[in-house]
This record gives structure tokens, sequence and C-alpha cells, in this order.
């Protein structure tokens, strides 16, 4: 009897592609869940817009370089990147900053630089990045969180982002307010104290009131996605432990105008940055002390954009930043191999 | 002294799947009605047939000799007749390509040369015992077939203070060694006291996987009963690839073997047990390597069991006794899953270095693979027990850039499959390195015929211009002559004419 030949290892493949991605969206459920809980209906909507943006320019950049759609779509690549971008935004952000937000990371950052793989910039932050630069003023309007300000109910959520029309009697300002790292940095630098500032009603338990409730929910999440190694434990390892360290040198050395480690670490984009979005493997160090060094690198420029850059948050510029050096560290860190002197 | 273990890095830990074949007695295959022997024993190394077609062998009888160092003899595994002795037959190689091969059709008296058991090898210098050793026939059984003889003859420039046996039996499936140890664990430790005695040593280790409690629990009984207390049992971690050979020295010493040595470099010889029972049997009681143990295994086989199998039996013979196929099997291997390769044939003969034959289904192996592009998730360096940049290492392999490989030392991987098994995009990636590798070996190659070309070349015009000098200098000699007898000939002839004149004025 004759069979066909084949070459070693036989074993079936452990894991896909798909799997890997399919888990990282998995992980973001119960950050997404507070997200909703804290800041409304927007949240979701954006989500739905983002993921049908992102899919559209997937199969059409697909299609125009000539590559398998089916695959690709199905790889859940695109779906994370758009998830990603969209619960960076606000959440009453008018609908075309999430589509053009969604299709620049897609088809300018992801496949104009060879697609899945080849892509040197988080294509998440590569699109929040340009929204930031681009408009400024929509990308600082925050929703207040639940139970602060004016809340939509689902109907008047998507005729808010859709077409821009609010109920009657709810005006715009009602419903807009700036972030906790947004409202800390500006107050600050009108002179006032930390403890002074955190009286605020937007200020909750030890961060942003809300969103302290979000940061642990994708703690809580990343924590998981770790544990299940479809994240290098050493890259949010890095990020907060660094992150850590300096504001709590600072918090120490005073404390009147420099925040405390648990409001750096549970404000912004601290925790989605760590756990999902410096991970991204494409696009960050691959050796293990690479990865250490890169995510400590990232909450080193994490603290110092947001206590001394013009941005209240950094994770994004702090990410791209550090995707530029991503190779650099890799070709420096490159582990000993077995019966290897050095 | 070596009371802990070392943990290598990376590595997998694989479901076994060890009962299949463990939950069945040991048995005696059937005698086939044909031996298959290939004349090619590894790459490069070749035998010349010492018999003639029709000629009728005996078991143990010597019916080809190894033309290189790094062969053994060929020794028949039960009597008949030689029914070819050059004839293109199925061997078992990765190319699927037919070899030259040397045909037994027995004639089932199994009748044997005398034997000559030796009652006490410690009489035996070790350069008699290896001299044994090679004339048994015997290579590495865990798959290698590296010849015992020469790993047993490190040189005094390599001092060697540690035996380490190996059964580590760490691939899926395969349990020939278990069944080994299980069945003749005495035979492994005598055979291991041999292996003290040839290399003057004080210890040694032998290594089962801490699954293997049956066989650990035997060999312990064996030691005590031979009151041998230069040897340890030791339990490894069941991670593959810990039976590897570097890789089990270091989890027993954490002595790393350095790149492009041998274990001998760091003072450890390595022997599988099935070739430390074979030492046994060839010195003391004179029987030459002629049958092994093979696991014959997988979902595809009706049977699943370890039989003791005589060298030369064609696989198919294996087969029917186990029942036949279950199924349609999807592959036939010849090892294990993680690094055996694919047989095209089941006509292909059981050799020294078959451990196992994994008859295996479309469940348990990967059918179809499409690969996608490379995320860059660095599964691959986590599980490498070498510690590469698998994903490294394909990038470049794929750019066909031969020197970064090198330079991020393709030559250190051992093929161990598990960054492709790892791999979620489902890269095969184990193939690109071995293609890079053949690519590389035979760029040297070219690059060395070249050289030597060019040497020659050189040599060739040095050879002209001498001979054109010495041409010339022999022309000039000659010319020289020639002038200089003219000369004389001139001065000759003008002494002579006025020795005439003087005669003449004489007259």
């Amino acid at each position: 009897m004759n069979f066909a030949t084949a070459v070693s290892p036989h074993l079936k493949p452990r894991a896909s592609v798909t799997r890997v991605m399919a888990s990282v969206l998995l992980a973001l459920v119960p950050g997404i869940a507070a997200l909703w809980y804290f800041f409304g209906w927007g949240v979701l909507i954006h989500v739905i817009l983002a993921l049908l943006s992102a899919w559209c320019a997937e199969a059409l950049m697909l299609g125009l370089r000539r590559r398998p759609i089916r695959p690709a779509l199905g790889d859940l690549s695109a779906a994370v990147t758009a998830v990603l971008l969209a619960i960076s935004l606000p959440p009453i952000a008018p609908w075309w900053i999430t589509v053009s937000g969604a299709m620049f990371a897609i088809v300018i950052a992801k496949h104009l630089y060879g697609g899945l793989g080849y892509n040197p910039f988080n294509p998440a932050m590569a699109g929040y990045v340009l929204l930031l630069i681009s408009f400024p003023k929509h990308m600082t309007a925050w929703s207040p969180p639940e139970g602060q300000g004016s809340s939509l109910d689902f109907i008047a959520t998507l005729r808010w982002i859709l077409l821009r029309q609010l109920p009657d009697g709810i005006s715009y300002d009602a419903m807009t307010m700036a972030t906790p790292l947004d409202a800390m940095k500006t107050q600050l630098g009108l002179q006032k104290a930390v403890a002074e500032i955190s009286q605020g009603p937007i200020f909750g338990l030890f961060a942003g009131k809300g969103s302290e409730w979000v940061a642990s929910a994708f703690l809580l999440g990343g924590v998981w996605l770790v544990w299940r190694r479809y994240a290098a434990w050493q890259i949010p390892t890095g990020i907060l432990a660094s992150l850590a360290v300096l504001s709590t040198l600072f918090y120490w050395y005073d404390s009147a105008h420099y925040t405390s480690p648990l409001f750096q670490l549970f404000s912004g984009a601290t925790m989605l940055g760590a756990f999902f979005i410096a991970t991204d493997p494409v696009t960050a160090a691959t050796t293990p002390r690479g990865r250490l060094i890169y995510g400590t690198l990232i909450g080193v420029l994490v603290f110092v954009i947001r206590v001394w850059g013009g941005y209240p948050d950094a994770m994004a510029f702090a990410v791209l930043l550090m995707n530029f050096a991503a190779p650099t560290i890799d070709y420096y860190t490159r582990p000993r191999v077995f019966g290897h002197s050095s | 002294m070596f009371d802990r273990l070392w943990r290598f890095h990376g590595g997998l830990k694989l479901p076994g799947h060890k009962q299949l074949s463990l939950s069945h007695p040991l048995a005696t295959a059937p005698l086939s009605e044909q031996l298959i022997f290939p004349l090619m024993q590894r790459p490069g190394v070749t035998a010349k047939p010492l018999v003639a077609v029709g000629e009728r062998v005996l078991r143990g009888q010597v019916i080809a000799q190894a033309e290189q160092l790094l062969g053994v003899p060929i020794i028949a595994s039960s009597s008949g007749t030689i029914t070819a002795i050059d004839e293109p037959r199925a061997v078992p190689h990765p190319s699927g390509l037919p070899g030259p091969c040397l045909i037994i059709t027995t004639d089932g008296l199994d009748e044997a040369l005398p034997v000559h058991p030796c009652a006490d090898f410690r009489a035996l210098s070790p350069q008699a015992i290896r001299e044994k050793i090679r004339a048994a026939g015997i290579v590495g059984l865990g798959g290698a077939a590296f010849p015992s003889a020469i790993k047993l003859t490190p040189g005094p420039r390599r001092p060697i203070d540690l035996l380490v046996v190996n059964g580590a039996e760490c691939e899926p499936y395969i349990t020939c060694d278990d069944q080994l140890l299980q069945t003749q664990a005495h035979d492994v430790v005598r055979g291991a006291q041999i292996l003290l005695h040839l290399l003057g040593l004080q210890q040694g280790i032998i290594a089962v996987e801490a699954d293997m409690q049956a066989a650990e629990t035997a060999l312990r009984a064996a030691l005590t009963q031979l009151g041998e207390t230069r040897l340890t049992v030791r339990a490894v971690p069941v991670v593959y690839p810990t039976g590897g050979e570097k890789q089990l020295i270091y989890a027993l010493t954490g002595r790393e073997t350095p790149s492009g040595g041998i274990p001998a470099d760091i003072g450890v010889i390595c022997q599988n047990v099935g070739t430390t029972a074979a030492i046994y049997h060839a010195i003391v009681r004179g029987e030459p390597l002629i049958e092994r143990i093979v696991t014959v295994t997988g979902q595809a086989i009706r049977q699943p069991q370890n039989l003791r199998v005589r060298i030369g039996t064609p696989i198919k013979t294996l087969i029917d006794y186990c029942g036949g196929y279950r199924a349609p099997p999807s592959r036939l291997i010849m090892g294990g899953p993680m690094m055996g390769f694919a047989l095209t044939s089941d006509e292909v003969p059981v050799v020294k270095a078959t451990n196992c034959i994994l008859v295996a289904s479309d469940r348990e192996v990967v059918t179809e693979k499409v690969a996608q592009p490379c995320i860059r998730c660095g599964a691959c360096a986590e599980v490498c027990p070498v510690e590469l940049l698998p994903q490294q290492l394909y990038w470049y392999s794929r750019a066909e850039d031969l020197e970064r490989c090198k330079t991020y030392n393709l030559f250190d991987c051992i093929e161990c499959g598990c960054c492709e098994v790892v791999c979620p995009s489902h890269i095969p990636l184990v193939q690109y390195y071995r293609s890079s590798k053949s690519k590389i070996i035979q760029k040297n190659q070219e690059a060395e015929k070249a050289a030597i070309a060019r040497r020659r070349h050189e040599m060739q015009l040095a050879r002209k211009e001498k001979e054109r000098q010495e041409r010339a200098e022999r022309a000039k000699l000659k010319k020289d002559a020639l002038a200089k007898k003219k000369a004389l000939d001139e001065q000759r002839a003008a002494a002579q004419s006025n020795d005439n004149s003087d005669t003449d004025e004489l007259k």
C-alpha cells in the first residue's frame, strides 16, 4: 500500500490566528460592558460602526491586493483593530470619526504596509492619533459618567451620533465633559492642588468616576489574556511597573502637584493600553527581554507625556513611538542560544 | 552528586498516547518471507555485499561490510537464501526514493552461526569490547543510528566522567524503550555496567520520564538485585524534547553541550537503553544485533502493541500481525509524530533506527495546513528548547538571507518541531529551516569545490610555468653547449689549421 508523503512535525497545530484574535475580543468584553454601563450606548454604536467600516476596508484592500478575502476576514484581526479603536474614542463622537479612523487604520496603517504581520505601527493607535490630531474638538469631548450630566437612551444616542440631533431640553454642553486626566491637567495648570481637584464631580474613589471601574474591568480581562498566554506578560508588567514606580516617586516627592500611582494606573488608557494595545504582537518587540524593555519604556513615555507633555493621555503616542524602537530592541536582546557562551 | 534536575528552556507538554501500545504485552513478530537490508546505512555510508545470489546464509552471518568508518557490518537476521544483492527497493528515507537492497528469502529454520559467549567482560580490554560492539553491528537505537563503537571512543582529549543511559522516551506514542525497560531492565543495567568498565567510569545515570513508573520500578529492582551502586535511576519531567541527548544531559547535569560539539566535550557519554541492552547481548552472550523492539501504534491500526522484530522485516508484516489497518490510514510514520518521517510505502523494511511505526488516522495528524502571515506572536521562541528565535529564522529563510540564518544560529536547530506545533499562523517552519540548512550546506560544498578547482588551476599554471622555465633553461643550456661546442670546434679547427700549417711548415 502506498501513502502520501509529508514532513514532520505531523501533529496538528495547537492554535490559530482566529483563536488568538477571538480571545482578545473575549477578554475585552468586561471592559466594554463597563464602558457601556458608565458611558452609555454610544460605546456599542461606535464599536459596530468601527467593525462594519473595518471589514469593508479589509475586504476592499484584499480585493485590490488580489488576496483571498474570506480567510483574512475570518482571522478577526481587523475586528480587533476596529474594537480597540472604537473603545478609545469618546462615546458621543460623530459617526464619521469612527468610520474614517477605522478606514485609515485598515487601509493605510495596515494594508499599505503589507497587511497582517507586516505593519510596523499599531493600526488602531495610528487611526486614533490621526483623529486626535485632526479633530481635537471631537476627540476631547467625552460623555459624563453615569449619574453626571445628561445621558441619552439608545435611540437618542443613535440620532446624535448619526445625525447630530439632540432631544429637546438637552444641550450639547450638558452631555460633554472633560476626562479626569484632562481635568487634572488643566486645573493643575491653574495652580490648584491635586487633593482639591479630586473633589470634583467626575472623580471617584481613586481615579475617575466610572472610568476607574472600566480600567478595573480591562485589568480583569487583561489578566485572563496573559494567564491564557495570548498576551506576553512582560509588556503589561513593564508598563504598569514603570508607571507605578515613576508616579510613586513623584507623588512621594510632592503629592500636591503629582497624582497618586493609583490615579495614574486606573486613568485614561493605562489598563487598555498595557494589556490590549501594547501587546499587539505584530508591532511589539518579540524577544522576552525585549518585551520587558519595550513595556517599561512605554510606561516611562506615558508618564512623561502625561505630566510634562501637551496631551492629557499618552498611551497612543507612547505605543507608536516604541513601535519604531521595537526592531532595534529585538536586535540587542537576542537570547543566548543553548550551547553558546555569550 | 547529580541530585537535582535542571529545566531547559521551552519544550512542550504533549498528550502521550502511550497507553495505546502499552496496554498489550510485548509480542514477537513472525518471521517474514523476505528480509530486506538497505545497503546505504547513512547518507554517504554504503556497504559492500560479501555474499552472492543463491548463497545460503545463517542468522548472525555478516552479509555486507561497511565501506566507510561510519558504517557497521550488515548481519543476516535469520537463515535463508540470498535472492538479490543490489535490488532497488523502497527504503526508509524521507525522500521516498528507492535504494539498493540486499534480500534474504528466509527458510523458516532460523539457523544461527555458533555464538561465543564471554563469561567475564571485565577481562576484556576496552579496545576488544569496542571491536565486538562494532562487529555485532550495533548503532544507536534511539533513532540516529550512529555507530556505538565510535561514540564510545571519545579519545584522550575528552575526559569522560559520566555515563547517561537514555530511557526518556519523550515523543508521543513511542513506548519501545518503556517496554524494553519493563521486560529487560537487567540487560540494560548489565549493559550499563559494561559501559562503565569500558569507559573506566564510577558513575552513571539511567534516565526515564516521570510517567514511566513501571520501567523505573523495574530498573530500581534490577539495580538492587545486581548490587549496582554506581548507577542511579532518575525520572525527568515529561516535557518534549527531554529525550534529546543534549536536552537530557542538561536536565540531569546542568551542563550544556557546546554548539557544534558532542556530549563528550563536557565529559558525558550518552547511550540509548536499547543500545545498552544490545551491547550486553553482544559482549556477554556473543549475539549480534539482529532484532529490536518496535512500537506499532496509532488509531488506524487494529491492535497497537510493541513487537520484537527482526531487522529487515517489511513493515507490512508488522501491520498484518497487528490485525491490519482499522481505517484507511492517513499517514504511515516511521518514528514519532514530532520528528518521524512519512513513509510512502509499507513495503519499507524495519531498520535499526526504527523505534516506532505510527499508523495515523486523519484525527491524529495534520492533513491540510494553510499558512497565514506570521503575526510575530513569539510563541515559537517561547517553546524553542535551544532558545533560538524561530520567527527571525523564518523571515531570513523566506528571504533566502543565508548569512543571517547563520548568525541567528540556524544550525543549532534540532528540528524538534515545537515551534511549528504552536504557530497560530500554521507556517511550516521546520521545512523552511531544513531547506535553508541544505542550501547553506550546498553553498559551502560548492565554495569548497570552487576552492579546490581554483587551487588546481593555480597549481596547473605554476606547473606549466615551471615546465616553461625548465624548457627555456634546457634550451639555453643546449644553446650554450652548442655555442661552446661550436667555439671549441672552431678553436680546434683553428688549432688544427695551425697544426696543419705547422706540419706544412715542418714539411
